[in-house]
């Protein structure tokens, strides 16, 4: 009773853990030795980067606009409506604009690619890969690693831009906020260990994504209980999206506490 | 059959186990040079954990598994990697990559393992696909392809570095009658043509009698029996001739007739 219910299931976790942990240093290993190909590298930049480019910059708008809104309301009590472009510059560089971007991004490419290694899996593509004498390390998960680990810094960058603007909309046109308090302000109290942290924060995320979404995905056929099937991909699918999610969360408050 | 032929394949006591489940037990095979062994068996007979060990993805609990010469077992990766450019490989469904196109799923090998310009490639890749009928679909998507163009697609890719040993998985599965027997006359052409060695696994008893020079038939991880069609034929262990009266759609039939009709 007792090895069903806690010791088996705490043996496949550290298991899992180990395996999980060999799969990134694999994948890492892969991307800096040679043969070194760009197009697969720039595909998955495309599909990471680009194609999520307008997600992110529809988010980052109304981030902004929602941020500046709520600060604007509080300042005003205080009578500091002055430091909302510090707020808002400040909230969005270190907090909600590497967070945001990483659930956004986990939501749109972390899950579709999971679901592309488990279904590739699934119908022995890895297999076919491993016969070929194609190592998937390098053909499948290198070149996503590293895709991600570019992309998601610039779409954090891209996310806290346009929230930045969608801010300036709500506190200068709608409110009246002087457009110089509102950008002077944000360039005096923004510092470049501000950026840092935002940058620091948004590589990492974007490493934790990646490295959940095809881990989980790779390793479809050890995943306990063992399904295939269209069941497993969903599951692995599931499991990946929400381990990334709270990894992020965990993520988030070590490096802020770490940093600050 | 004379030993002095040259071994591609030899099996020596392997044995797997998953756990303490016995997935294979002490198997023994050679196969020669140019010739198609079919394995044969049940569901859970052991014929897919045979495959995964033999193409070394996955290894045996004991035993040796020797390809060319090579103990996969003692092989380092990149070692196995070297290995398997000589091996061909057709899954059951093709394991085509359904982003890519038959043309691109075909070549993939060529590119990865070859400096050969692109026009160079494109000839080795349309003749391939001639071979197998698909010369008119390359440009298709894997989704757009029909069971038995799906395995042919599959086995283009498989022969297209012109592999000494090919491996076949359940060719004939999932295939109308019709198809089944033109991918069987592939199978013979490609073993005449390119004097490839094959090895089949499947549970299609008429597939299995058309193209085999010798059947193994496992059964729940023991190797009953090896041997040429005849011998299998006269084989008189009960799982043996289990297996062979158990055709479907053709309980009403006499065993033994219906074989002498497929292997005519």
């Amino acid at each position: 009773m007792l090895q069903n219910t806690l010791i088996y299931p705490l043996i496949d976790t550290i298991r899992s853990i180990g395996r999980s942990g060999l799969f990134l240093l694999t994948g890492l290993w892969k991307i800096i030795t040679p043969p070194y190909k760009l197009f697969p590298i720039v595909k998955q930049l495309h599909f990471i980067g680009a194609r999520s480019l307008l997600v992110i910059v529809i988010s980052g708008i109304f981030v902004g606009m929602v941020v500046a809104l709520q600060f604007y309301d509080t300042l005003l009590r205080f009578g500091s409506v002055a430091l909302l472009g510090s707020a808002v510059g400040l909230s969005l560089i270190r907090e909600l604009g590497p967070v945001l971007t990483a659930l956004i991004i986990i939501g749109r490419a972390g899950s579709a690619i999971c679901a592309e290694i488990s279904i590739m899996r699934n119908e022995h593509q890895i297999d076919a890969l491993e016969c070929m004498a194609i190592d998937p390390f390098k053909y499948l998960i290198a070149p996503r690693l590293l895709a991600a680990m570019i992309a998601m810094p610039l779409l954090t960058t891209v996310f806290v831009s346009v929230g930045i603007f969608g801010g300036y909309f709500v506190g200068v046109i709608l409110f009246e906020v002087s457009p110089g308090s509102y950008l002077g302000g944000m360039y005096d109290s923004v510092l470049w260990r501000d950026i840092l942290m935002g940058g620091i924060k948004s590589f990492a995320f974007g490493f934790i994504m990646i490295w959940v979404a095809t881990s989980k995905g790779f390793y479809l056929h050890l995943a306990r209980g063992g399904h295939h099937g269209s069941e497993g991909v969903s599951r692995v699918t599931t499991d990946a999206v929400v381990l990334a999610s709270i990894s992020v969360l965990f993520a988030d408050y070590i490096l802020s506490a770490i940093i600050l | 059959m004379t030993d002095n032929r040259k071994v591609i394949v030899q099996l020596e006591n392997l044995s797997t186990h998953y756990g303490e489940v016995i997935a294979l037990e002490d198997i023994n095979l050679t196969v020669y040079e140019r010739e198609i062994l079919v394995i044969m068996g049940h569901s859970g007979s052991g014929k897919s954990t045979l495959f995964r060990n033999i193409l070394g993805l996955m290894m045996p609990s004991s035993g040796s598994v020797k390809i060319l010469g090579q103990d996969l077992t003692r092989l380092s990766k990149k070692e196995l990697y070297a290995l398997r450019k000589n091996i061909g490989v057709a899954f059951q469904n093709g394991a085509l990559f359904s982003s890519m196109s038959v043309r691109e799923n075909v070549e993939l090998p060529l590119h990865q393992h070859t400096a050969l310009d692109d026009t160079t490639i494109q000839i080795m890749t349309r003749m391939k696909l001639a071979m197998m009928n698909l010369a008119d679909h390359e440009d298709l998507m894997p989704a757009q392809l029909s069971g038995g163009m799906l395995k042919r697609a599959g086995l283009a890719r498989a022969v297209i570095m012109d592999p000494k040993l090919l491996f076949f998985d359940e060719p004939s599965a999932g295939l109308d009658p019709v198809t089944s027997v033109e991918l069987d006359k592939l199978i013979l052409q490609l073993r005449d043509a390119m004097n490839m060695t094959i090895i089949i696994i499947t549970h299609e008893l008429e597939s299995a009698f058309h193209v085999a020079d010798r059947i193994t038939i496992l059964d729940r991880g023991k190797q009953i029996i090896t041997g040429t069609r005849d011998e299998i034929r006269a084989c008189q262990d009960s799982r043996v001739t289990n297996m062979l009266n158990r055709l479907p759609g053709e309980k009403q039939m006499d065993g033994e007739a219906y074989l002498r009709q497929l292997t005519k």
